[in-house]
C-alpha cells in the first residue's frame, strides 16, 4: 500500500474514533479510545512520510505516543479514582443528537476542505478535513457534556485535530516549537487533572453543572 | 540580555519552590522583580541584541515588557505584606462561613515568578511558535495563582480560566498553523514562522489562508485578552484571586495576549490587508465595550466591576488599533494608562475587601473615614479609569477619539462616546457609595492598625504615575510609543 | 436489464426461493451448538411451513379485511423485492436504473402491510410492537438509503444488479474504506431488520420485550406460513445484499461464482448466529444509538466518495 492509501486509512479511523467519542457515556472507554487516537497521529508521521525518517521524526514519534498514548490516559484514571464518577450523566446533548451534529461537522468540515485548497502538496487530501472534523467535534464535546473529566477528553480532541493539520506541515516545523507544543499539552492535561481532583474532593463529584455559584445577579 | 530577562524570574521561581523560610521567599520576590526592572530600564537605554530572529525586543515587546514589570514590582511589594498578613492554617469564609486554607505559600510565589518569566517570554518572542507556547505558559502558571483561597468559588473560577483560556489558545495555534500555510508559497525551505520572515513574505502570502488565520487568532488571543463574547472566564476569575493576582491579570496579562494580536495586525499590514483585521477589530472592540457596560450597570460586587471595566478597556484598545493610524498610538498609550489605572485599583480593591470582609459594593460605606489614603486612590482611580481628566486614560481615549472622527467613521465614534459615559455613570453609581459616609446607625469595621505601608506605597505610587501621564507625556515614551504605532501601519 | 431466459438462470433463481427458510434453520442451529445443545434439525423450517399450511385460521371479529390481505400482500411485495436483488453471481431477474429506491420502498411496504394488519386487530400488544417497528425503522430506512447510496457512488451503476455485478470487485480497490464502513452499516441494518439480537430477541415471548414477533401475534395457519416465509426471504435478500458487498468473486464461470455465492452465505447466517449468541440485547433506548451510529458510518462512508 502506498504511504497516501496508509495515511488515508490512519486518518480515517481518527475520525471514526471521533463519532465513538460522541455515542459513548463510559469514561473508562473513552480515556482508552481519546488514547488510541492520539497514539495513531502519534505514528502518522512515520508513515506519512517514509522517505524523510529522521532522528528528529523518530523522536517526536515517540514522544507523542508515550504521551498521548500512556501518560495522558495514566493522568486521567488518576483522576478519577473513585468509580461513581465514571459515567457521564445526562449531557446537554443527548448522544443521538450528538451523533447526528457530528456527521454534519464532519460533512461541513469536507466541504469548507475543498474550498481551502493546500498550496502545496501533502501526502494525503484527508488531512485538512478531518482536521477541521477533530477540532469541531472536540469543541462540541467539551460544550455538550457535563462532567469535567469529559470536557478535558474534549480539549484533547480538539488538540489532536490541531495537530493533524500540524501534520501537512510535519517536515517544515522547527522541532524546538513542536517539542514545545508537546511540552504546553503535557502540563496543561497535568493541571487539568489537579483541578479535576481537587473539584472531586470539593464537590463530591465532578458534574459541572453544579459549578454555577459564580454569576452576576441583576 | 534578553534571555537574562527571561531566565532570572524562571530561576527565581524555581528556586522560591525550594526555600524553606516564608521570609526568605518573599525577599527572593521583591529582589527579582526588582532586577527584572532594572533589567527593563538597561534595555531602554541600550537596546539589546536580537537572538536569531526568534527573540528579539521590538517596541511592541518593549511597550508590553515595561507595564509588566512595572506592574509586577508594584505587586511583589503589596504581596510581601499580603502574605505576612494571611498568616496561616485554615480560615473562616467571610461570604458562606465554611472553613478553608490558603495553597501553600512557596506554590503561590514559585508561580508568581513563572508568570512574570512567561509574559517575559511573550514580549520578546518574534517567532510565532514560541509565542504561543509562551502565552500557554501564563496560562498554566496563573491557574494555581487563582486558586490561592482553597474554596469552592475558586476552585469554579479556575476551572473555568483554565477551560476556556486553553480552548481559545489551541484554537490560536491551529490558526497559527494557518499562518504557516499562508506563507508556504515564498519558496522557502522552513514554512516562515518568524516574524520578520513572514513580513518580508507579506505580499506574497497567500490571502484566504491569511484570512483564515487572522479570523483563528482574533478568535483564539481575544478569548485570552478579554474581548467579548469569549471574556467569560474574566469575571470570575478576577473576583475570586488575590487582588494582587487580578491586578497582574488585568494590567499585565490582557496586554501579553493582545500583543499576539498585534503580531499577526503587523503581519496582515506587511500583506496589504490591513482593512480586514481592521473591520474585526472595530467590531470585536464596540461589542466588549457593550457587554461591559451592560455588566457594569447595577453590579453588585465591586471586583466584578473592575473586571468588566477591563473588558470595555480591552475594546477600547482593540478599537485603536482597527481605526488605524493616530488609534493605534492611542491604544498604545491607553494600554499604559489603563494598567497602571487597574493595578493601582485592585491593589485597592484588596485593601478594602481585607477591612470590610466583603465584595459587595452595598456593604461598604464611609471608605474615605475608614482607609482616608485607599479611599482617596478608590475614587481617584474610579475617575482616571472612567475617562476623566486630568488622568491619562482620558487623553489616551481622545486620541482614539480622534482618529475615529479623523477617518470619518462618526457612527463608530458616536457609540464609542455613548458606552463611555453609560460606563461612567454606572460605575460612579457604585463608586461613590461606597465613599460615601454611612448612615447613622451603620457600624463601620476599624482598620486594624491603620493602613500597612506595604499596601498602601505600591498603589500610590501607581496613582501617581496615572496623574502624572495625564499631564506629561515624557518624550523618551512618547517616542517609544509612536515607533510601536508605526509598527502597525501599512509598510511603505 | 435481463430476462429468465437460459434454464441455469431459471434453476438458480427457483433455487433461492426455494432456499430462504434454510437461513433462519442455519442460525438457529448455530446458536444451539454454541450453547452445547444440538438443536432442531435444519430443515425444521420446512416441516413448519407445511404443517402451518395444512392449518386453518382463526380470524377475530374485530378484524377487516385489512388483518386478511396483510400477509399475502407483504410476502407479495417481499418476493418482488428479492427480484431485484441478483443473488448467485449473477443478475437479479428484474433490474433497471434507479431501482435500489424501489428496492427500499417494497420492503417498507412490507412492513407498512404488517404494520397495518397488527394495528388491526386492535390489540395493545400489536399496537406497542408497532410503534417500536415503525421508530426503529424509521432509522433504519435512511441508513440503508445512505448505503446503497455511497455503493451507487463508489461503483458508479445505479442499478442493483449493476452495483453488484462486475464492478464491484474494481471499486473495493478504489474506495474500499468506505465500502469497509458501509459494509458494516449494513450489517447493523440487517439485524435490525430481521429482527435480530442485538435489536430484537426473536426467541422472545414476553410481552414488553418483543417487537416484531408480537406483530404477528394473532395470525395463524397460512396467514402465518405466508408471514414466517417472508421473514425468511428478507433474511436473504439481505444476507444477499451483504454477500454481494463483501465477496465480489467474478471468475466468469457460472459454477465457480454461484459456489462462491452459497459459501457466502453460510457464513455469513454462522456469523449472525455467533453474533447473537454473544451479545444480550440492547436496552430499548440504546437501539437509536446503535442505528445512528450505523448511519453515521454509511454517511462518513458517502462523504469519502463523493470528495
Amino acid at each position: 500500500m502506498t504511504a497516501a492509501q496508509i495515511a488515508d486509512d490512519l486518518l480515517i479511523l481518527v475520525v471514526l474514533v471521533d463519532l465513538f467519542t460522541l455515542a459513548s457515556s463510559r469514561l473508562g472507554t473513552l480515556i482508552r479510545t481519546v488514547a488510541l487516537q492520539g497514539m495513531v497521529l502519534g505514528v502518522l508521521p512515520l508513515v506519512a512520510h517514509p522517505g524523510e525518517l529522521t532522528v528528529r521524526t523518530v523522536m517526536l514519534a515517540t514522544g507523542s505516543l508515550a504521551l498521548k498514548g500512556f501518560v495522558f490516559p495514566w493522568l486521567l484514571f488518576r483522576a478519577t479514582r473513585d468509580e461513581a464518577v465514571r459515567r457521564e450523566a445526562r449531557p446537554y446533548v443527548g448522544y443521538s443528537l450528538s451523533l447526528l451534529v457530528g456527521t454534519v461537522m464532519i460533512g461541513g468540515s469536507f466541504v469548507l476542505g475543498a474550498r481551502l485548497p493546500l498550496p502545496f502538496p501533502a501526502v494525503s487530501s484527508l488531512l485538512v478535513p478531518v482536521a477541521l472534523s477533530t477540532t469541531m467535534i472536540g469543541l462540541f464535546l467539551i460544550v455538550s457534556r457535563r462532567k469535567a473529566a469529559t470536557q478535558v477528553l474534549g480539549y484533547l480532541v480538539l488538540e489532536n485535530g490541531i495537530f493533524v493539520f500540524g501534520l501537512t506541515l510535519a517536515v517544515k516545523m522547527p522541532t524546538l516549537v513542536e517539542m514545545g507544543v508537546l511540552l504546553d499539552v503535557f502540563i496543561g492535561v497535568f493541571v487539568m487533572g489537579i483541578a479535576l481532583h481537587h473539584i472531586h474532593r470539593n464537590f463530591d463529584s465532578i458534574d459541572t453543572s453544579e459549578l454555577t455559584s459564580l454569576k452576576d445577579e441583576p | 540580555m534578553i534571555l537574562a530577562l527571561v531566565l532570572l524570574p524562571a530561576l527565581a521561581g524555581a528556586l522560591a519552590f525550594a526555600l524553606a523560610s516564608n521570609r526568605a521567599r518573599r525577599v527572593l520576590m521583591v529582589a527579582s522583580a526588582a532586577g527584572h526592572a532594572g533589567m527593563v530600564v538597561f534595555a531602554w537605554l541600550l537596546s539589546p541584541a536580537a537572538i536569531g530572529g526568534w527573540l528579539k525586543l521590538d517596541a511592541l515587546g518593549l511597550v508590553t515588557l515595561t507595564i509588566a514589570s512595572g506592574l509586577f514590582l508594584a505587586s511583589s511589594v503589596y504581596a510581601a505584606g499580603y502574605l505576612e498578613r494571611e498568616g496561616r492554617g485554615p480560615r473562616r469564609d467571610f461570604e458562606e462561613g465554611t472553613l478553608f486554607a490558603d495553597a501553600p505559600e512557596r506554590v503561590f510565589t514559585g508561580c508568581l515568578l513563572l508568570f512574570l518569566a512567561a509574559m517575559t517570554l511573550v514580549t520578546v518572542s518574534h517567532h510565532l511558535g514560541l509565542l504561543w507556547v509562551a502565552v500557554e505558559a501564563t496560562t498554566l502558571a496563573s491557574a494555581p495563582l487563582i486558586y490561592f483561597h482553597r474554596h469552592h468559588r475558586s476552585l469554579e473560577a479556575t476551572w473555568k480560566y483554565l477551560l476556556i483560556c486553553s480552548v481559545g489558545i489551541a484554537l490560536a495555534l491551529l490558526g497559527t498553523f494557518f499562518l504557516a500555510v499562508a506563507g508556504s508559497n515564498s519558496g522557502q525551505e522552513q514554512l516562515p514562522l518568524v516574524l520578520g520572515d513572514l513580513i518580508a513574505a507579506g505580499p506574497s502570502l497567500n490571502r484566504l489562508w491569511l484570512r483564515v488565520a487572522i479570523i483563528f487568532l482574533l478568535v483564539g488571543y481575544g478569548t485570552k485578552m478579554g474581548l467579548a463574547p469569549m471574556h467569560t472566564w474574566l469575571p470570575d476569575a478576577h473576583s475570586e484571586s488575590p487582588s494582587l493576582v487580578s491586578a497582574l491579570l488585568s494590567g499585565a496579562l490582557l496586554n501579553c495576549a493582545f500583543l499576539g494580536i498585534l503580531r499577526v495586525v503587523q503581519v496582515s499590514a506587511a500583506a496589504s490587508d490591513r482593512a480586514f483585521i481592521s473591520g474585526l477589530l472595530v467590531v470585536f472592540g464596540l461589542i466588549s465595550m457593550t457587554v461591559a457596560a451592560a455588566f457594569i450597570l447595577g453590579q453588585a460586587d465591586f471586583k466584578r466591576m473592575l473586571a468588566y471595566s477591563s473588558v470595555e478597556h480591552m475594546g477600547i484598545l482593540a478599537l485603536g488599533v482597527g481605526l488605524g493610524g493616530a488609534g493605534s498610538f492611542g491604544a498604545m498609550l491607553h494600554s499604559v494608562n489603563h494598567s497602571l489605572t487597574k493595578g493601582c485599583l485592585f491593589l485597592v480593591a484588596g485593601n478594602v475587601l481585607h477591612t470590610y470582609r466583603t465584595k459587595s459594593a452595598r456593604e461598604v460605606h464611609g471608605l474615605l473615614r475608614v482607609l482616608p489614603v485607599s479611599g482617596a486612590l478608590w475614587v481617584a482611580g474610579f475617575l482616571a479609569i472612567a475617562g476623566s481628566p486630568p488622568f491619562g486614560p482620558f487623553l489616551s481615549e481622545l486620541v482614539i477619539l480622534r482618529a475615529a472622527l479623523d477617518t470619518g467613521r462618526n457612527w463608530v465614534a458616536a457609540v464609542y462616546v455613548a458606552l463611555l459615559a453609560i460606563i461612567f455613570v454606572g460605575m460612579s453609581a457604585i463608586v461613590m457609595r461606597m465613599a460615601q459616609p454611612a448612615e447613622a446607625g451603620v457600624d463601620l469595621p476599624a482598620a486594624a492598625g491603620g493602613e500597612a505601608a506595604s499596601a498602601i506605597l505600591p498603589p500610590l505610587a501607581l496613582g501617581a504615575a496615572v496623574l502624572v501621564l495625564g499631564l506629561y507625556v515624557p518624550p523618551a515614551l512618547s517616542g517609544l510609543l509612536h515607533e510601536a504605532g508605526l509598527l502597525l501601519e501599512a509598510y511603505q | 436489464m435481463g430476462t429468465l431466459v437460459r434454464p441455469e438462470l431459471l434453476l438458480l433463481h427457483a433455487l433461492s426461493l426455494a432456499a430462504a427458510p434454510l437461513l433462519p434453520g442455519l442460525i438457529v442451529r448455530t446458536k444451539a451448538l454454541i450453547a452445547g445443545r444440538t438443536g432442531p434439525p435444519l430443515l425444521q423450517g420446512y416441516s413448519d411451513l407445511w404443517k402451518l399450511m395444512g392449518k386453518g385460521a382463526v380470524y377475530s371479529d374485530v378484524t377487516s379485511w385489512l388483518f386478511r390481505a396483510g400477509p399475502v400482500a407483504g410476502l407479495a411485495s417481499v418476493v418482488t423485492a428479492w427480484c431485484l436483488l441478483p443473488s448467485w453471481g449473477v443478475s437479479a431477474p428484474l433490474s433497471f436504473a434507479g431501482d435500489l429506491v424501489l428496492f427500499v420502498c417494497l420492503l417498507g411496504l412490507s412492513r407498512f402491510l404488517t404494520v397495518l394488519a397488527a394495528l388491526d386487530t386492535g390489540s395493545s400488544f400489536e399496537g406497542m410492537g408497532a410503534s417500536r417497528e415503525i421508530t426503529f425503522s424509521a432509522l433504519t430506512e435512511p441508513a440503508l438509503f445512505l448505503a446503497l447510496a455511497t455503493l451507487a457512488r463508489a461503483t458508479g451503476a445505479t442499478s442493483l444488479s449493476g452495483m453488484l455485478g462486475g464492478r464491484m470487485t474494481h471499486a473495493w480497490g478504489a474506495a474500499g474504506s468506505s465500502l469497509a464502513l458501509t459494509a458494516v452499516c449494513l450489517f447493523v441494518v440487517l439485524l435490525a431488520e430481521n429482527a435480530r439480537i442485538p435489536v430484537d430477541d426473536p426467541a422472545t415471548h414476553l410481552e414488553l420485550t418483543m417487537i416484531h414477533e408480537v406483530m404477528v401475534l394473532d395470525h395463524g395457519g397460512p396467514d402465518l406460513a405466508f408471514i414466517q416465509y417472508g421473514a425468511a426471504l428478507k433474511l436473504w435478500v439481505f444476507q444477499a445484499l451483504l454477500v454481494g458487498l463483501t465477496l465480489p468473486v467474478r471468475t466468469g464461470g457460472l459454477l465457480a461464482d454461484a459456489a462462491a455465492f452459497l459459501m457466502g452465505m453460510i457464513i455469513l447466517s454462522m456469523v449472525i448466529g455467533v453474533v447473537e449468541s454473544i451479545m444480550a440485547r440492547l436496552q430499548l433506548s440504546r437501539v437509536p444509538q446503535l442505528l445512528i451510529g450505523a448511519g453515521a458510518l454509511a454517511a462518513f462512508g458517502l462523504i469519502l466518495t463523493v470528495r
